[in-house]
C-alpha cells in the first residue's frame, strides 16, 4: 500500500520457512510424477510388471509421500502466506 | 456360532444404539462446553474417512479381482489433493470458515456475486449426482444383509430385504434428522454426526485390516507366499489401461473436492484450520491402510470362492465361508459404517443445499416478503431441512427400488464422481483466479452438465432404456460426431475417460472463455476480492450502504432466523462496539456485512443477501459504491500522508521553536551583560564629576588653576558621557533598523579625505598610505555614515597603534564583484583570543587609553550590515587590519 520494498533477503527463519513450504508445494507434483511412472510400464503378454512388484512400488511411494508430508505438516508453520510473490500475509 | 440372520439384525441394533449413544453423548459434552477432545485433528482426519463409503469397502475388492490394480486410482487422487494441501484445501477452509459458508453450492454462488441461479444448478447437479450413490449404499447393505442370510437356513427370502433397504434408509433419516439439524446454523458444527462418523471410520478400518490380516496369513500362508499367489492369479501382471490409470486419479482428486459430503466434512464441519496440517499426512495414511489388503482378499475369494460368486461381496463371504462368524459379523459391521457414514453426511450436505438454496428462495417468494412476515423463520427453516433430509433419503431408496440393484447400479459411483467433478473448474477458478465470472460459471457447469448427461449418465442406464440403439451406433438423427461414446468423432475410448475428457475440456474451457469476454457485475468482483485473497483481508465485506436501513426491521428478521437470544446479544454486542446504549446498533456497512454472513450460516448467502437486500431497499451493490469504497481507501491513503507532512512539519516548528528558544536565552544573558557593562560605563565618568564638583563647592581655598583644571575635568567627563549616550542611542538605533539611509552617489576617495580630514591624522604622527588611482569608484550609498565607519577605523588606528613610526595602509580592491578596502596597519595588532570579540559592545582590547567606551566597531558593524556590507578583522597582516566590504552593485548601478 505505501509501495514499503520487501527486503531482497531474509532472515534464517523466515528463509527455512519459504524452503519448507515449497517443499510443500512440490510434494503433490512428486507424488503424481510417481504415480504416473507405472504408465510407462510394459503392458506385453511376456514382459509385465508382476503385480507383486506394482503393489510394492505403489505402496511404498505411498509411505514415503506419508513420511514426507508428516515432516513438512511438522515444520511448516501456520502464519503467513509465505508466497514469494505476494506480500506477507497479515492476519488482522 | 453360526451367522443367524437374528444375531446379525441384534447385533446391528446394539451397534446403531451405540452410535446414538455416541453422538448424544458428543453434542452433549460440546453443549456443557467440555468438548476439548471433540475437536481434535485426529477426529477431523476419521471423519474425512466417509469418503470411503461401502462402495469401496465392498467394490474396491471386487473391482480389484475384476481389474487389478486400478482401484488404487479412487485412493491415490484424494492423497495427492491432501498432501498438496498447501495449493487449495487451505485456501478453501479459509474461504469456509470466513465467508461462513454452508455447501458446495453455498460457496459457488457466494463466490459468483451470491448468485441463486448458480446456487440452484449447482444444487441440482448435486441431488442428481448424489441420490444413485445413496442407492448404492443401500444396495450394499441390503446385499451384506443376503450374503449373511445365504448362510442362514432359517432366513427369510430375498424380498424381506427390501424391506431391510426401507428400514436402515428411515433409521439413518431418523438419525440424520436428530443430529443433524439440531442447530440450524450449518456452519455450527453438528459434534454428534462427526464424533458417529469418526467412530464409524475406526470400525471399518479395523473390519477390512481384520479380514485383511486373516486372508494373508491365516489363508494366504504369508506374506511371501500371498505375493505369490497374487502374482500367480488371472490379475498377476500389470495390465492397467494407462489412460483410465490417469483419468481415474484426476477423476477421484476432482470429486474429492467437490463431492457436498467431502465439502461438508473437508469445509463446512473444519474446527481449526490447524486439523488440515495433521490430515494432510494422516488421511493419505488411512487411505494406504485401507486399500492395503484389498489385493490379497481379492486373490484369495477368486481362489476358494466357488466360480461366479459375487467378488463385491468377498470381503463378507470369504470369512463365512472359513466358518469366521466373528470376524464376518465385524466385516458386516464396517461395511454398514461405511455405508451409513456416507449416507449421514451426504444427506446433511444435500440438505442443507436443497433448503437454503430451493425451499428457502421459493417460500420466501410465495409468503411475499421474506423478512416482513410473521412468524419465526428458524422453524420453517429446520422443517425445510428436516424434509428435506427425509426427501432425499426417500430419493435414493426409489432410485434403488426402480434401478433393481443390478449391476448397473454398481457402475454408478464413478459416473456420479464425474457429475460432481463439473464444479471444480467454477470452484478452483473461484478462489484462484479474479477474474473468473457468474456468467463463467454458468456457461462452464451448463457445457460440463449436458456433456455429462449426455455420454455418462443417459449410457448408464443400459441401451435402449433411454437411449435407443441405434444411436448409440449411429449419433442422434444419424449425426455420427455425436454418437454419446464416440463424440467428436473420438472413439475406441474407454466411456469414462472419453467422458472426463470431453466434459472437462468444455466445461474448463466454456468457462474460461466466458469468463475472459464477459464483465463481472460489482457484488461478484467485491466477492472475488475476498475469496482469491483472503489471506490479504480476511472477512470484512463492504456490501450495503446503511443508511435507509431501519435497525429494528433487520433485528425482527434476525431473530426469526437466528433466534431471539443470539440475535440479541449480536445486536447488542454491535451497539456496544459503537458506542450506543441498548439493542439497536446504527446499520453500519461493516454491521450488514456482518449480520449477513451471520445470517448466510443458517440459510445460505444468496437468500441472506436477497433477505437484507429486502430490507435495506437496494438488492445490488452498484459501480458507484464499489468506487466509494476504493475512494474510501484512496482517502484513508491520502490522510495518512497528510498526516505524516504534519508530523514532519511539526518536528520541523518544534526544532526551529527550540533554536528560537536557545537565542532567546542568549539574549537574555546578552541583556544582563550589556546592563552591568553600560551601569559601569556610566558610574565612572559619573563618579569624577560627583567627586571634582563636591571639592569645588566645598573647597573654598582652592586656586583659580586648580579650579579651572577641576572644572576641565568634570567637563571632559560630561563630554564623555554625551559621546557614551550618543553612541549607545546611534546603536540602539541601528540596531533597531530604524535608520534612514540617505543614499548618494559620490566617489570612494572623497569619502576617505573626508574621514581623514575629520580625525586630524593628516597633523599627527600616523602616515597614512593611499591609492589614489584605485580609490576612483564610484558609489551609491550612504556616504555619511560610510564615512563614519572610516573615521572610527582612521581614529581606532591613530589611539592604538602601537610603532615607532606609525603607518596606515588603505588599499582597495574589487573581487567576486564585492569591493573590498583594507585597512591596515603597522602595529602589533589585536591579540587572537581577543579578534572575536572586537567588535562586541563595550570590547576593549587594551585598557592603556580608555578614550572610547568600546562601542566603535560595533556601531560600524551595524552600519555595514545595513549598507549591505560588512566590517571583519583580517588576521596575518603584520598589525591590525579592517576590511571594508560593499556590494560592488550599487558601484555599477552608479555608473
Amino acid at each position: 500500500m505505501t509501495g514499503k520494498p520487501t527486503p531482497l533477503f531474509l532472515e534464517r527463519r523466515s528463509y527455512r520457512q519459504r524452503r519448507v513450504i515449497d517443499a510443500a508445494r512440490l510434494l503433490p507434483v512428486l507424488g503424481a510424477v510417481l504415480f504416473g511412472l507405472p504408465l510407462l510400464w510394459p503392458r506385453g503378454a511376456e514382459d509385465a510388471v508382476r503385480t507383486s512388484s506394482s503393489i510394492l512400488y505403489v505402496f511404498g511411494v505411498w509411505l514415503i509421500l506419508v513420511c514426507l508430508a508428516f515432516v513438512i505438516s511438522r515444520k511448516v508453520e501456520d502464519e503467513g502466506d509465505g508466497s514469494t510473490d505476494t506480500n506477507d500475509e497479515g492476519r488482522p | 456360532m453360526t451367522a443367524s440372520m437374528n444375531l446379525l439384525v441384534a447385533v446391528c441394533l446394539g451397534y446403531v444404539a451405540l452410535l446414538f449413544l455416541v453422538a448424544f453423548v458428543a453434542e452433549r459434552a460440546a453443549l456443557r462446553g467440555r468438548g476439548g477432545w471433540l475437536r481434535s485433528p485426529v477426529v477431523y482426519t476419521l471423519s474425512l474417512s466417509i469418503y470411503c463409503t461401502a462402495w469401496t469397502f465392498y467394490g474396491a475388492v471386487g473391482y480389484a479381482a475384476r481389474s487389478g490394480l486400478e482401484y488404487l486410482t479412487i485412493y491415490l487422487g484424494p492423497t495427492l489433493v491432501m498432501i498438496g494441501w498447501w495449493w487449495g484445501l487451505r485456501k478453501l477452509v479459509r474461504i469456509g470458515r470466513t465467508q461462513r459458508v454452508t455447501s458446495v453450492a453455498d460457496l459457488i454462488s457466494s463466490r459468483y456475486g451470491k448468485s441463486t441461479l448458480l446456487a440452484v444448478f449447482v444444487t441440482l447437479i448435486a441431488v442428481i449426482g448424489t441420490t444413485p450413490y445413496i442407492a448404492l449404499q443401500l444396495q450394499s447393505v441390503t446385499a451384506s444383509f443376503a450374503s449373511i442370510a445365504q448362510a442362514d437356513p432359517n432366513a427369510a427370502s430375498l424380498d424381506d430385504n427390501r424391506n431391510i433397504a426401507l428400514w436402515v434408509a428411515a433409521g439413518l433419516a431418523l438419525f440424520t434428522i436428530l443430529f443433524g439439524t439440531r442447530n440450524l446454523d450449518a456452519n455450527e458444527r453438528h459434534h454428534g454426526v462427526v464424533m458417529a462418523i469418526a467412530v464409524e471410520a475406526v470400525v471399518k478400518l479395523a473390519a477390512l485390516m481384520a479380514v485383511g490380516v486373516f486372508v494373508v496369513w491365516g489363508l494366504g500362508g504369508g506374506l511371501g507366499e500371498t505375493l505369490a499367489r497374487i502374482d500367480a492369479s488371472a490379475r498377476g501382471q500389470w495390465q492397467v489401461d494407462g489412460a483410465r490409470w490417469a483419468g481415474l486419479t484426476f477423476l477421484a482428486a476432482a470429486a474429492f473436492l467437490t463431492l457436498p459430503r467431502m465439502f461438508q466434512v473437508l469445509v463446512v464441519e473444519n474446527e481449526d484450520e490447524g486439523h488440515l496440517r495433521t490430515a494432510s499426512w494422516a488421511f493419505p495414511l488411512y487411505l494406504m491402510l485401507i486399500s492395503l489388503f484389498v489385493v490379497p482378499i481379492a486373490v484369495v475369494g477368486l481362489e476358494i470362492m466357488p466360480a461366479g460368486s459375487n467378488p463385491d461381496q468377498f470381503v463378507l463371504t470369504v470369512p463365512l465361508s472359513q466358518g469366521q462368524n466373528t470376524l464376518a459379523m465385524l466385516s458386516f459391521l464396517g461395511g454398514f459404517s461405511s455405508a451409513t457414514s456416507m449416507v449421514i453426511v451426504a444427506s446433511i450436505a444435500l440438505a442443507t443445499m436443497v433448503s437454503n438454496h430451493i425451499v428457502m428462495p421459493i417460500w420466501l417468494r410465495l409468503t411475499g416478503g421474506g423478512a416482513v412476515i410473521s412468524g419465526d423463520v428458524r422453524h420453517v427453516v429446520i422443517l425445510s431441512r428436516r424434509v428435506s433430509i427425509a426427501a432425499v433419503l426417500g430419493f435414493g431408496y426409489l432410485y434403488y427400488r426402480l434401478s433393481g440393484g443390478g449391476a448397473a447400479l454398481a457402475a454408478i459411483g464413478l459416473i456420479s464422481f464425474a457429475g460432481v467433478a463439473q464444479f471444480l473448474p467454477a470452484l478452483l477458478g473461484g478462489i484462484l483466479w479474479r477474474g473468473a465470472t457468474r456468467t463463467g460459471a454458468l456457461v462452464g457447469l451448463s457445457l460440463g452438465f449436458v456433456l455429462w448427461v449426455w455420454c455418462l449418465l443417459l449410457p448408464s442406464f443400459g441401451t435402449g432404456v433411454v437411449i435407443s440403439e441405434s444411436v448409440m451406433a449411429a449419433g442422434p438423427w444419424g449425426i455420427g460426431w455425436l454418437r454419446p461414446y464416440a463424440l467428436f468423432g473420438l472413439s475406441g475410448v474407454d466411456p469414462l475417460v472419453h467422458a472426463i475428457v470431453w466434459t472437462m475440456l468444455f466445461n474448463a474451457g466454456g468457462f474460461t472463455l466466458a469468463s475472459l469476454i464477459s464483465f463481472p457485475t460489482p457484488l461478484e468482483r467485491l466477492q472475488g476480492a475476498q475469496f482469491v485473497n483472503v489471506f490479504q483481508h480476511s472477512g470484512r465485506t463492504q456490501n450495503w450502504a446503511g443508511d435507509t436501513a431501519q435497525s429494528e426491521d433487520l433485528m425482527v428478521m434476525a431473530q426469526r432466523i437466528l433466534g431471539p437470544a443470539q440475535s440479541q446479544a449480536l445486536f447488542q454486542e454491535e451497539a456496544r462496539r459503537q458506542g450506543l446504549v441498548g439493542y439497536l446498533p446504527e446499520p453500519s456497512p461493516d454491521f450488514l456485512a456482518r449480520l449477513e454472513r451471520e445470517l448466510s450460516g443458517s440459510v445460505g448467502a444468496a437468500t441472506a443477501h436477497a433477505m437484507v437486500g429486502q430490507i435495506m431497499g437496494a438488492a445490488t451493490v452498484s459501480v458507484d459504491d464499489l468506487l466509494a469504497v476504493a475512494d474510501e481507501t484512496a482517502q484513508m491513503m491520502e490522510y495518512s500522508s497528510q498526516l505524516e507532512a504534519k508530523s514532519e512539519e511539526l518536528t520541523r516548528t518544534a526544532r526551529q521553536l527550540r533554536a528560537a528558544n536557545e537565542k532567546l536565552t542568549q539574549l537574555s544573558v546578552q541583556k544582563d551583560a550589556f546592563l552591568s557593562q553600560i551601569s559601569h560605563e556610566l558610574r565612572t565618568p559619573m563618579t569624577s564629576i560627583r567627586a571634582f564638583s563636591e571639592i569645588l563647592r566645598d573647597g573654598g581655598a582652592l586656586d583659580a588653576e586648580t579650579r579651572a583644571k577641576y572644572a576641565d575635568i568634570i567637563h571632559g567627563e560630561a563630554i564623555r558621557l554625551t559621546r557614551l549616550l550618543d553612541d549607545l542611542l546611534d546603536l540602539s538605533v541601528l540596531e533597531n533598523g530604524q535608520v534612514n539611509l540617505n543614499l548618494r552617489t559620490g566617489v570612494l576617495a572623497e569619502v576617505i579625505d573626508h574621514a581623514v580630514a575629520a580625525t586630524g591624522v593628516e597633523n599627527g604622527p600616523l602616515r597614512l598610505v593611499r591609492d589614489r588611482q584605485a580609490e576612483e569608484v564610484m558609489l551609491e550609498t550612504d556616504l555619511d555614515r560610510l564615512a563614519q565607519v572610516f573615521i572610527n577605523l582612521i581614529a581606532n588606528a591613530r589611539k592604538y597603534c602601537d610603532a615607532a613610526a606609525p603607518r596606515l595602509t588603505v588599499s582597495v580592491q574589487v573581487r567576486n564583484g564585492r569591493l573590498m578596502i583594507d585597512f591596515v596597519d603597522n602595529g602589533t595588532g589585536i591579540p587572537r583570543a581577543a579578534q572575536a570579540l572586537v567588535f562586541e559592545k563595550f570590547s576593549r582590547v587594551s585598557d592603556q587609553n580608555a578614550g572610547g567606551a568600546g562601542l566603535g566597531l560595533a556601531i560600524c558593524r551595524e552600519i555595514m550590515a545595513r549598507l549591505d556590507g560588512s566590517i571583519t578583522y583580517l588576521p596575518g597582516q603584520g598589525g591590525a587590519a579592517f576590511r571594508v566590504t560593499l556590494p560592488v552593485a550599487q558601484r555599477v548601478a552608479a555608473q
